[in-house]
């Protein structure tokens, strides 16, 4: 790794280009990085992204209200199509099925967690996206306990023609789905981090290109914006390891 | 006609196993002097239908009970409801777990007297798995798609809790969003409705743009004024969320919890969150 860029900056920029070329689109992170990224990505080659205060308040760049947004509008753009969520995931598998449900047998739960939220409407409907602070067999795994969001095998199945899973991004690698079978492709890995580390940290075979490229460093500008405008405290770094 | 009655009257309208709806979100403008009321009035096996927060974690808590259905049970700032959490840990609570937008289309069916509605979310998720009663319907038009029927979500009661209202059951909301207040009400048999301040007609006109009055007459069948109704989750601009209350009830036993802020009655509770 440079001295220029940190892991949580890179992880950052990662999120941000999920959103590149998505026009006037709500913009849903969820999380710190996930949120300065499409916060970063609006500020920089994503200038017409849409994005909340977090409640029903459209925020525009200079963070003043341009607009509303109340839950029952957010199902519309759901249904519209008009939106590109990054959410977290408990677990997800090869295909990019997701689980923010719950751990164990659903009927009695190990750990309930959030039950599905809005991951089955998100993931039939519009691009989705998921952020991963710490890639481990834990959470890249076999066969997740409780499909929230849907991958790419049931979409098939159950015929979801606006599926899509942009990328996942982790604290070591960023994923994709594009392989002839939409199982989970190695896009590239983080400066620094080995990919043996990568691919022993997924519980799952992965996909591994011959070449497998680096995650690209934050420009300057970028840097610039996320140290002085966007999250001059730092909050990231403690985000990431 | 006037409509005001008192939480304790609200409460006696209601019957153990009915299915009761309960508007807010998460931890927002939730009817909690009511679902206070429902916990002293000991009312047992309720289908509770929320986007659920600490109405959802108090009632389970109380026994009050048999089922939620929901797409998540969150208190907003504390990721997850510990009520809720621990009853679904040890299997003493039924869970019915839609998609959030589902929920919504299961009230707004509901609430236009339809059986279903049909909805893209719920396809290929686990929530077919865990409904197995839920159906899939085939476009009757060349497209030939098929989609979730989600069933309608009728409701016997449906509380809500707004910012103003008059004697007669319209309300207005003076914060940033509706939620799905006027849908539960719409959604259901009998609605009770609790308000921040009761105020004239006229001045509860005047409040604000007709666009926020949420409820008419037709969709009210009691209104009671609870200041402080909403405690401790938010109620802007009036208030917001009690975050440092919310950190008791989510971390205190609950036996505590209950000897200090549920043995007596609303007028009690306000006086232990004020001391």
């Amino acid at each position: 790794m440079t001295a220029l860029s940190s892991r949580p900056d890179i992880c950052v920029a990662a999120c941000a280009d999920a959103w590149r070329g998505d026009g006037a689109i709500l913009a849903s992170p969820t999380g710190l990085i996930p949120r300065l990224g499409a916060l970063l990505a609006r500020r920089t080659f994503a200038p017409d992204l849409l994005l909340t205060d977090g409640e029903a308040t459209l925020l525009d760049e200079d963070e003043h209200p341009e607009g509303w947004l109340p839950y029952r509008a957010v199902f519309g753009l759901v249904a519209a199509g008009a939106r590109h969520v990054m959410m977290g995931a408990s677990q997800i598998d090869r295909h990019g099925n997701q689980n923010i449900s719950c751990i164990g047998d659903w009927k009695r739960p190990t750990a309930q967690l959030l039950c599905v939220r809005g991951a089955p409407g998100n993931t039939v409907n519009h691009p989705t996206s998921y952020w991963i602070p710490r890639h481990s067999p834990r959470s890249l795994v076999p066969r997740v306990d409780m499909v929230s969001g849907v991958g790419y095998d049931r979409a098939a199945t159950a015929g979801a023609r606006f599926h899509e899973i942009r990328v996942v991004v982790t604290n070591l690698a960023v994923l994709d789905f594009a392989t002839p079978d939409h199982t989970m492709r190695l896009r590239s890995v983080h400066p620094g981090v080995p990919l043996a580390e990568v691919v022993a940290a997924t519980g799952f075979p992965l996909a591994v290109p011959d070449d497998v490229p680096t995650t690209r460093e934050p420009t300057g500008e970028e840097l610039r914006l996320l140290r002085e405008h966007l999250d001059p405290e730092g909050l990231r770094e403690k985000e990431v390891r | 006609m006037d409509r005001v009655m008192t939480i304790d009257e609200v409460a006696g309208e209601l019957r153990d196993g009915m299915t009761v709806g309960i508007g807010g979100w998460g931890s927002r403008r939730k009817p909690m002097a009511l679902v206070r009321a429902i916990c002293r009035a000991r009312l047992r096996d309720l289908t509770v239908v929320s986007y659920g927060g600490p109405d959802v974690g108090l009632l389970i808590a109380a026994g009050c009970v048999r089922r939620v259905v929901t797409g998540f049970v969150s208190l907003d700032s504390i990721p997850l409801e510990p009520h809720f959490r621990r009853a679904r840990s040890e299997g003493t609570v039924e869970l019915t777990e839609y998609d959030e937008g589902m929920l919504y289309w299961g009230l707004l069916a509901a609430a236009n007297r339809l059986p279903f509605l049909p909805i893209r979310a719920g396809l290929g998720s686990d929530v077919m798995r865990v409904n197995p009663e839920l159906r899939t319907v085939v476009s009757p038009y060349p497209d030939r798609e098929k989609l979730v029927a989600m069933p309608a979500l009728p409701l016997d009661a449906a509380i809500i809790h707004l910012n103003r209202a008059d004697r007669r059951g319209n309300g207005r909301y003076l914060g940033p969003d509706p939620y799905f207040d006027d849908l539960f009400c719409l959604a259901a048999r009998r609605r009770f409705l609790s308000c921040e301040r009761l105020v004239g007609t006229g001045e509860l006109v005047a409040a604000g743009p007709p666009q926020t009055l949420l409820t008419n007459r037709a969709m009210v069948d009691g209104v009671v004024e609870t200041p402080h109704g909403a405690h401790f989750t938010s109620c802007v601009p009036d208030y917001g969320r009690d975050e440092q209350f919310q950190r008791v009830y989510a971390t205190s036993e609950w036996t505590d919890f209950r000897a200090r802020y549920l043995d007596g009655d609303e007028a009690d509770y306000q006086r232990a969150v004020a001391a």
